[in-house]
């Protein structure tokens, strides 16, 4: 124990709490997760194995149907459709999106102070706080053919946002909803890189990306990683976009989220929709995985660096 | 020199557009409240502050806001502490398997959080009789709430140094008060921003809370912000413009408090 | 055990009912005696379907507990989306809880019966039910709305009828005449191409694609498939891509397929129908198919949604037209489809004959009458009707040309899968693809769902 450590590899126990109390101190979110999320999430799954029905004769005596939900849905063309729109979705405005602006103006506005700065985090934070509920109106004045705010700036009158480019717009919609997240997570990682590295590296003549790459990457690599992990699920079971599109038109912007909607609300069939819960699962489970690999690459480093910077000040 | 210039503008033309993509979607939200014949353009308002009237006049709509807080608050606070002992507790002691396990936990709450999982939580609550009271919705919507939770604060934690609550340790301080007293100043930015995290996304939930509650007096302002429609499913937007501003304003207000108060941000105030 | 319905007597029989249910102790309503009903419906003051609540907590209450001393009367406000109130009602069923009487659309009956959520009337109401003097109010057909496998599961509250509405400034301009009566589809058609040349942007408006939602079939799909000879469920089957099916469709593809009669984007759109009201009443829509909601409640001159302040002038309506004369079902000239809403008693009420009381009361001609209270609407009852709708010519009209030769849909779990099936293939259609592929697809999946083509008629 007399070891300094970093507390990321969290070998020591600083704070000397012991398995004992390390124990009690998760016992209560553990309690609270397996009696309100493992128990009711083991059950749906379940509940995928049969054709369990809200209504109508499969309502009164469901039967365990094996792995036909499964079966049926991936045979389902909607479903693989949705499948895809939702992987593009995913990709789209979580990946490409979130992270990509998030990152950006954490960078922009990391040596900035002042109004502006304020300003610039105020818009986007409260985009992420207000009410799904809410947004989904907000964006519906603002993308709407016929009397929408964005057709009148442009200029451009009775032009279907929603209706002509449905995944385009769910994409823009939620960098807008969601970037404030990635924004504080890197402005957070950006801490960690001392200036006077970066410095070291302009004055070698290095180019803002090379600067990225070779110097901000490296030390931030893990907050890079968490973020993914966490937008890249979240995006994947975000339902917000139903309050804009519906799904629609015909399907074009039917993400995984609202097709289990469909399918287990609208359509009644709570058999079906739980096995393609548990099939989003499995693909993020997947998503995860990938994510977990990099981790690991991450994990050598950390420690590599760590050795490098010596014990923590 | 050049490049530093281009730089520069660069940067600023980013924040201008940046700016104006996240403020344009609100400008609805300043403008049809006060409009007298609201519709979904956003235009200069033919003022009038007929709209809030309409909606004092509401039965449900001032109530379903405390709901909101209620509910919001009691979810936020819960989410709050029991993921920070949580997410203390696994950044400083090694347990096996605990990274797995968290992950098996995000994974399984976007289970629980879809459409499908209605049923199994409906028949939780029945049997715990939790069905129409606040502590049912403030529990289940926690349960969805705590995985990602822990995750990011244990992630924050691993950040903070650890050669504080050694010495502290060295003058006889007990792992409770360690943590209240020194690591939980550190880490409240991040203990404030999962605060506001966990209460906005109880504020937008409309399903849970729709089928767990049935008394209209306990119902949480997503919930009341859905019957605004008439008959035919026609949205009533004076209602629901002047409704959605009053149900905004006390999240932006927490968030407003909260930022001034603790900062807002994933990152505390020692580095290492 | 009879149950007497002098009130001094029910009140007295309640409060004993209520003693013994104590002194079992099985469900006890608290209070010294006082027995607790509870009301279910998809209303709320203040916002969806506000003043059916209004009714409830300013009329039914006070003047149901006025004669049932010992009876408090709760009422449990919803307002949203049907599908949503729908997964409430039947997760409080099924869980054996919920209202003692219950708001439904008359089309879940069937599925509720079947999943046990629901019990004939009498069945849970007792001897009472049969001899309700309000039976013979109400028509057979409307009766018909709480009925399954012919037993009856809820009273009906009311009716409606879908017709073509019309607008008449437009057909004056177009050179068209006032008093519109098509008596096929090609007239329907023919109009739209004089309305076009005449300048009006959006001759017809039929309800399609699957934004519309139900919408989409009750006002478009099923009665013209009446109107083409055939049902979507009949003699154990459901229609597939049969001849009517196909013409069906084809008389959406001579709309929106590049003809201009239609306007396929809003058939795509997440509020399209909002829309469609509101371009009806500025005059951008002449031709559109809605129910009587759409007189009573959208182009109402002062309460409306898409209010039109000179709707009695301007505003024609007529029945929806067979294909051709004669071709429709039953050998009509014209069709329509109808729905309402029933109230049905919880088999798991704790007591249920008190809450058969409060659902005959709810029934009764003075209460139905107060639930109009001024506006016009068809209510079930037929005494009640002959007074309220002497106001309203339309509605008069609905009631008694419109309501003879309507259709009902089939109260089966499935159906609302099967009517969305229907709205893809008209969305497919809208989309620019033909009637015949649109029917194709439409029967893979039809089979695909109801179990083969076994189940499948045409």
């Amino acid at each position: 124990m007399a070891r300094p450590t970093s507390a990321g590899d969290a070998g020591g126990d600083a704070a000397g709490l012991g398995r004992g109390r390390a124990v009690a101190f998760v016992l209560p979110a553990l309690a609270l997760v397996g009696v309100f999320l493992v128990f009711p999430a083991l059950w749906t799954i379940y509940l995928g194995l049969t054709d369990y029905r809200l209504t109508g004769l499969a309502a009164a005596e469901p039967r365990v149907v094996g792995l036909d939900n499964y079966t049926g849905a991936l045979a389902d063309p909607e479903f693989l459709r949705s499948l895809w729109l939702t992987l593009g979705y995913v990709g789209g405005s979580a990946i490409v999106g979130q992270a990509g602006l998030g990152f950006t103006l954490a960078w922009i506005l990391r040596t900035r102070r002042g109004r502006l700065r304020g300003l610039v985090e105020g818009v986007v934070l409260l985009s992420w706080i207000l009410p799904s509920t809410v947004v989904g109106f907000l964006w519906f004045a603002l993308l709407d053919r016929d009397d929408g705010t964005l057709n009148a700036l442009l200029g451009t009158p009775g032009l279907g946002w929603l209706l002509d480019h449905p995944l385009l717009s769910i994409i823009v919609f939620n960098v807008w909803r969601g970037t404030a997240f990635s924004m504080m997570l890197y402005a957070a990682a950006l801490e960690n890189v001392p200036p006077s590295h970066l410095e070291t590296a302009r004055l070698a003549g290095a180019s803002v990306p090379q600067q990225l790459r070779d110097v901000v990457f490296p030390l931030i690599r893990r907050h890079v990683l968490t973020n993914l992990l966490l937008i890249s699920l979240w995006t994947f079971n975000d339902f917000t976009p139903f309050v804009l599109t519906g799904g629609g038109p015909e399907g074009r912007s039917e993400i995984l989220p609202i097709y289990v909607y469909d399918v287990a609300l609208r359509g009644g069939e709570l058999g079906a929709g739980a096995a393609v819960s548990f099939l989003i699962l499995l693909i993020n489970l997947v998503i995860a995985l990938a994510y977990l690999r990099l981790l690991r690459g991450r994990r050598r480093e950390a420690v590599h660096d760590a050795a490098a910077k010596g014990p923590p000040a | 020199m050049i490049r530093h210039v281009i730089g520069r503008l660069t940067a600023t033309a980013v924040i201008a557009v940046a700016l104006a993509f996240f403020a344009l979607p609100m400008l609805w939200l300043a403008a049809a409240p006060f409009d007298a014949t609201p519709s979904i353009t956003t235009s200069v308002p033919e003022f009038t502050l007929g709209n809030f009237a309409a909606i004092l006049d509401n039965p449900y709509a001032l109530g379903s806001i405390r709901n909101s807080i209620i509910q919001g608050g009691g979810a936020a606070a819960l989410v709050v502490v029991l993921a920070a002992l949580a997410a203390y507790a696994l950044s400083r002691v090694r347990v096996p398997g605990r990274d797995a396990l968290l992950y098996l936990l995000l994974l399984l709450s976007s289970v629980v959080t879809g459409t499908a999982a209605m049923v199994p939580v409906f028949e939780l609550a029945t049997r715990l009789d939790l069905v129409d009271t606040h502590l049912g919705v403030i529990l289940v919507v926690s349960g969805g709430l705590l995985p990602a939770a822990i995750f990011i604060l244990k992630d924050f934690m691993d950040e903070t140094p650890t050669s504080y609550e050694e010495s502290a340790r060295v003058f006889g301080a007990s792992p409770l008060q360690i943590l209240r007293h020194i690591v939980v100043p550190l880490v409240r930015p991040g203990l404030a921003t999962i605060a506001v995290w966990a209460l906005a996304s109880v504020w937008g939930g409309f399903l849970f809370q729709f089928i767990l509650l049935r008394d209209p007096g306990k119902a949480p302002g997503s919930v009341i912000l859905y019957t605004l429609y008439t008959e035919g499913g026609a949205p009533r937007l004076d209602l629901i413009s002047t409704f959605s501003l009053l149900y905004s304003l006390p999240v932006v207000a927490m968030y407003l408090f909260v930022s001034k108060r603790y900062g807002f941000r994933f990152h505390g105030g020692i580095k290492r | 055990m009879r149950f007497p319905s002098r009130p001094a007597t029910i009140a007295a029989v309640a409060a004993v009912a209520a003693l013994a249910l104590t002194s079992c102790g099985t469900g006890a309503p608290e209070g010294g005696g006082t027995v607790t009903l509870t009301i279910a419906a998809n209303a709320i003051s203040g916002g969806k379907n506000s003043e059916s609540a209004d009714w409830i907590k300013r009329w039914v209450i006070p003047e149901f507990e006025k004669t049932h001393q010992n009876v408090k009367v709760l009422f449990q406000p919803s307002g949203v989306d049907d599908e949503q109130y729908k997964t409430k009602i039947a997760l409080d069923l099924k869980a054996k809880a919920g209202a003692d009487v219950i708001d439904l659309d008359g089309i879940w009956v069937g599925e509720f019966a079947q999943a046990g959520y629901v019990k004939p009337l009498a069945e849970v109401g007792g001897a009472a039910v049969e001899s309700w003097e309000g039976w013979s109010q109400i028509p057979q057909a409307v009766q018909g709305l709480g009925i399954f496998d012919g037993k009856k599961y809820g009273l009906p509250q009311g009716t409606d009828g879908r017709v073509l509405y019309y607008n008449k400034a437009l057909f004056r301009k177009a050179g068209l005449p006032e008093e519109w009566n098509p008596s096929g589809w090609q007239e329907i058609i023919d109009a739209g191409v004089k309305l076009k040349a005449a300048g009006v942007p959006t001759p017809i408006q039929i309800n399609a694609g699957t934004a519309m939602g139900e919408a989409t079939t009750m006002q478009g799909v099923l009665p013209l498939l009446a109107g083409a000879g055939a049902e979507i469920y009949s003699q154990d089957k459901w229609t597939g891509a049969s001849q009517a099916l196909k013409d069906v469709l084809g008389f959406y593809q001579r709309i929106y397929g590049g003809s201009g009669l239609g306007d396929p984007k809003l058939q795509q759109e997440a509020k399209g129908r909002d829309k469609s009201f509101a371009r009806f009443a500025e005059g951008e829509i002449a031709i559109l198919a809605e129910g009587d909601y759409f007189w009573r409640s959208v182009i109402e001159p002062a309460a409306g949604v898409a209010p039109m302040k000179d709707r009695d002038q301007v505003v024609g309506y007529t029945k929806i037209p067979a294909k051709e004369p004669g071709a429709g079902i039953r050998g009509q000239d014209h069709t329509s489809m109808s729905g309402g809403a029933v109230r049905v008693l919880n088999p798991f009420s704790k007591n249920p004959r008190l809450a058969w009381e409060l659902l005959a009361f709810m029934h009764s001609a003075d209460a139905t009458t107060s639930q109009l209270a001024g506006q016009v609407r068809i209510s079930s009852r037929t005494d009640v009707n002959d007074e309220v709708l002497a106001g309203d010519p339309m509605l008069r009209y609905v009631a008694d040309e419109v309501l003879p030769i309507t259709a009902f849909r089939p109260g089966l779990a499935i159906y609302p899968q099967v009517s969305v099936l229907l709205q893809e293939a008209t969305a497919e259609v809208v989309a620019g693809g033909s009637a015949e592929e649109a029917a194709a697809a439409y029967q893979a999946k039809l089979e695909g769902l109801v179990g083969g083509a076994a189940n499948v008629s045409g």
